[in-house]
């Protein structure tokens, strides 16, 4: 196995019921690699990353997250490797009942032995990031559509993840929010040099936030590529996301 | 199994899902950390919370019992065994059993609908993947604290009760507070006490478990939210009366 790998799929077949969502994925993911994955939706691109998490587990095949096979892991083991991971939600799933603040202290103290003054500075330190430090003693209910997501994403990253997996973190939001969020991620990425895989259909995302892109069709990538030489392919497929386009 | 009708299968699906729920339970409630600050959380959201509604229906349900009583036990001249009669029912039986009732309502609807709230917008599963243990934090605490706020409860309310009994006897049959309790104290045995409250630790084990497993197992969407409050509701008031029942039957036996 490749040393720099972050993210190996092999062979990964999942079906809800009767109906087959992934025939067999095959992907790598490089350390420090961002990949973007296309897709019609109900296409189970989410589902392909709910598996590398463990919230989903696949029919068959292997997911290999820094060489730990996810299916194959122990509750204890597969809570070690999600240290790792980080999960940006489509809602941004705040806990509701907690104030941004206490959003973002959960998961340090419970997962680290910081003390009280590295926890207030961290959180700090990943609010004015996302540029929401006002935002602190807010409740999420008061916050908008955009401002939960960039809190959500300071939150996933406040632990700092080696692995960031994004489940459509522009859908329903205004184009110069989208934007916001997209150069977030992009800032992120070059700040914390994590690896990511980033499901969405927001192609000015894809193309900022994109080292390599994959299609998802009939639960099988059928290309792969740069987001230059994908806007050059002939398949009607994939030109489809390119239609409209104008950068 | 085709041949059986679905909502029998879904019962022993719900049984069986309810049983591995059980021991999930008793496996996190003896591992790892506990979550004491979350735990005296829940008791105050479900259990102080639930006070106003408690001490109302505690203190009506002694003082309707005695004014139900007297003028029936008036005709035979047994007025003075009201505060016995009324002792033994509360305490035994009637206080255990409405206050359970109500908390099943009352916080078996609120667990139920948190939960399941917080799964349908991925709450549960953000923790989830941020390696932290939701069923621990969410399920093991909720479920601990009914079991400590129901029997309190209805300590609390089986005393109001009895307030309520003696106010209804001072004013229809003018026994002073004195022989009210003195009375309601000559009657009650420690055998009387100790199995009722025994069985609330179960109420509140069953209110707290049937709660969190429908709101945990809460399908996607918004109208499963509301599905998760109501069935928790049915099901863990069914659940009261059928621990009372085994509850009356060992103690029964045993005293």
């Amino acid at each position: 196995m490749e040393n720099n790998l972050a993210i190996n799929i092999e062979h990964v077949k999942k079906s809800f019921g009767g109906n087959v969502v992934l025939r067999d994925i095959n992907l790598k993911v490089y350390e420090g690699e961002s990949l973007v994955t296309l897709g019609k939706s109900g296409t189970g691109k989410s589902v392909i990353l709910q598996c590398i998490v463990g919230l989903l587990y696949p029919d068959s095949g292997s997911i290999y997250v820094y060489g730990k096979n996810i299916p194959k892991l122990s509750e204890d083991e597969l809570q070690e490797v999600r240290k790792k991971i980080g999960f940006l939600f489509q809602s941004g799933a705040l806990y509701d009942s907690m104030t941004v603040r206490q959003n973002l202290e959960f998961p340090l103290r419970r997962l680290t032995d910081l003390n009280d003054a590295e926890i207030n500075n961290k959180v700090k330190d990943a609010l004015e990031s996302v540029g929401l430090y006002r935002a602190i003693d807010k409740m999420p209910s008061e916050l908008s559509g955009g401002m939960r997501k960039r809190i959500g994403l300071a939150r996933t990253l406040i632990t700092d993840p080696k692995i960031m997996l994004y489940d459509e973190p522009t859908t329903g939001l205004d184009p110069a929010t989208s934007r916001e969020i997209s150069e977030l991620i992009l800032k992120m990425k070059d700040k914390h040099k994590v690896s990511s895989i980033n499901v969405t259909h927001d192609m000015e995302c894809a193309k900022l936030t994109a080292d390599r892109i994959v299609v998802l069709k009939d639960g099988v990538y059928i290309c792969e590529g740069t987001f230059e030489e994908l806007q050059k392919s002939d398949d009607p497929f994939v030109k489809s996301f390119f239609e409209g386009l104008n950068f | 199994m085709k041949f059986l009708p679905k909502n029998i299968i879904d019962f022993f699906l719900n049984t069986w899902g309810l049983f591995n729920f059980t021991k999930r339970f008793f496996i996190q409630f003896f591992r790892g950390k506990p979550e004491v600050e979350e735990t005296i959380k829940q008791c105050f959201q479900i259990g102080y919370k639930s006070l106003p509604l408690v001490s109302i229906t505690g203190f009506i349900i002694g003082l309707t019992l005695a004014l139900q009583i007297i003028p029936t036990l008036d005709k035979f001249g047994a007025v003075s065994l009201i505060p016995q009669m009324l002792s033994i029912a509360v305490v035994r039986e009637i206080g255990p059993v409405i206050i359970g009732l109500i908390c099943a309502g009352k916080m078996g609807s609120g667990i139920g609908a948190e939960l399941g709230s917080m799964k349908v917008t991925e709450q549960i599963a953000a923790m989830e993947v941020s390696a932290i243990n939701p069923f621990k934090y969410l399920v093991v605490t909720r479920i601990t604290a009914a079991m400590i706020t129901v029997p309190i409860l209805v300590i609390y309310a089986d005393t109001l009760s009895l307030i309520g009994g003696y106010l209804s006897m001072s004013v229809n049959a003018d026994m002073s507070i004195r022989l009210f309790f003195s009375e309601v104290f000559s009657t009650l045995t420690f055998e009387d006490f100790l199995p009722a409250v025994v069985k609330t630790i179960f109420f509140g084990f069953g209110i707290g478990l049937v709660g969190s497993y429908k709101g945990y197992n809460c399908s996607r969407g918004t109208e499963s939210v509301g599905i998760a409050a109501n069935s928790a509701v049915v099901a863990a008031s069914l659940l009261v009366i059928l621990l009372d029942l085994i509850a009356v039957q060992i103690s029964t036996i045993i005293f």
